[in-house]
């Protein structure tokens, strides 16, 4: 699955409007996932999961932080996402369904905060994008 | 035997009391053809599909996405019930249709985006999370005649 020239500048707008609100987007993306897949939580032993942790504000940012930088790198997102797929592989070790999962929810988060943004092309494009990048950070797993 | 909780059972209710059924239905049929163009496989029948615009205003899939979503309000009026309910519905699915389940998984997930943005702030995380787990037991019932 390759993202277009049109993929890649409804990716660039989207994460442009989200803007500074990337950080919190993370974290909410992160409890929906925990509140929805419950399965997820199975990753995080060491987190209080409960509503408002500062653990999962913290991670919420992080993993913001790694799509905010594949989307300014969205043509070479295996580059810019080439340490994270190494942590991944090697120490992390989340299996693969799990970035659909995430996905999911950070859709959900977009949607539900920028309903106007996240047309019918916009979501198709947003939804490879975070395919791509979940593709990436299992690259190396095996 | 899916067991629902009292506060499931309002979050559902509460949600589907305030969804326009035509115009949610017809807005997920198409964004299902247009996110995930594979599935266009199933509708040869239904004419321009050549770009989101023509999907969109594309009425069969209005039409269809009405009738899906329909069929999805009688889920939820069966929900201790929803293996028997939707037998005929599964083997339908199977011997004519020949639809693999894992569109039912995916047109789930997005009408869960639809509602998102429909919603708003209102569509909460628990919110989220009972409607995926009905859209799964939904699509776990319409698999479930499948051989």
């Amino acid at each position: 699955m390759v993202l277009s020239p049109n993929d890649k500048s409804n990716v660039k707008a989207v994460f442009g409007k989200i803007g500074g609100q990337a950080e919190a987007y993370g974290a909410e993306t992160l409890e929906r996932m925990f509140a929805t897949y419950p399965q997820t939580k199975t990753y995080f032993p060491h987190f209080d999961l409960g509503k408002g942790s500062a653990q999962v504000k913290g991670h919420g940012k992080k993993v913001a932080a790694a799509l905010v930088e594949a989307a300014n790198h969205v043509d070479d997102i295996a580059g810019a996402l080439s340490k994270l797929s190494d942590l991944h592989a090697q120490k992390l070790r989340v299996d693969p369904v799990n970035f659909k999962l995430l996905g999911q929810c950070f859709l959900v988060v977009v949607a539900s905060h920028n309903p106007s943004l996240l047309t019918p092309e916009v979501h198709a494009s947003l939804d490879k994008f975070l395919c791509a990048v979940g593709t990436v950070l299992t690259a190396k797993y095996r | 035997m899916v067991h629902w909780s009292a506060e499931e059972k309002q979050l559902i209710a509460s949600v589907w009391g305030k969804v326009n059924v035509e115009e949610c239905g017809a807005e997920a049929l198409a964004r299902l053809l247009i996110v995930y163009p594979w599935t266009q496989r199933f509708f040869d029948n239904f004419g321009n599909l050549s770009s989101p615009t023509a999907i969109i205003g594309n009425p069969k899939v209005r039409a269809h996405g009405k009738k899906v979503l329909t069929s999805f309000g009688d889920a939820i009026k069966n929900l201790e019930n929803l293996k028997v309910t939707y037998s005929k519905l599964s083997e339908l699915h199977c011997d004519k249709l020949h639809v693999d389940p894992e569109n039912f998984r995916l047109l789930g997930d997005i009408l869960i985006i639809v509602l998102a943005a429909h919603f708003t702030k209102d569509f909460t995380p628990a919110c989220q999370a009972t409607w995926q787990k009905l859209v799964g037991v939904v699509a776990h019932a319409l698999a479930h005649k499948y051989h």
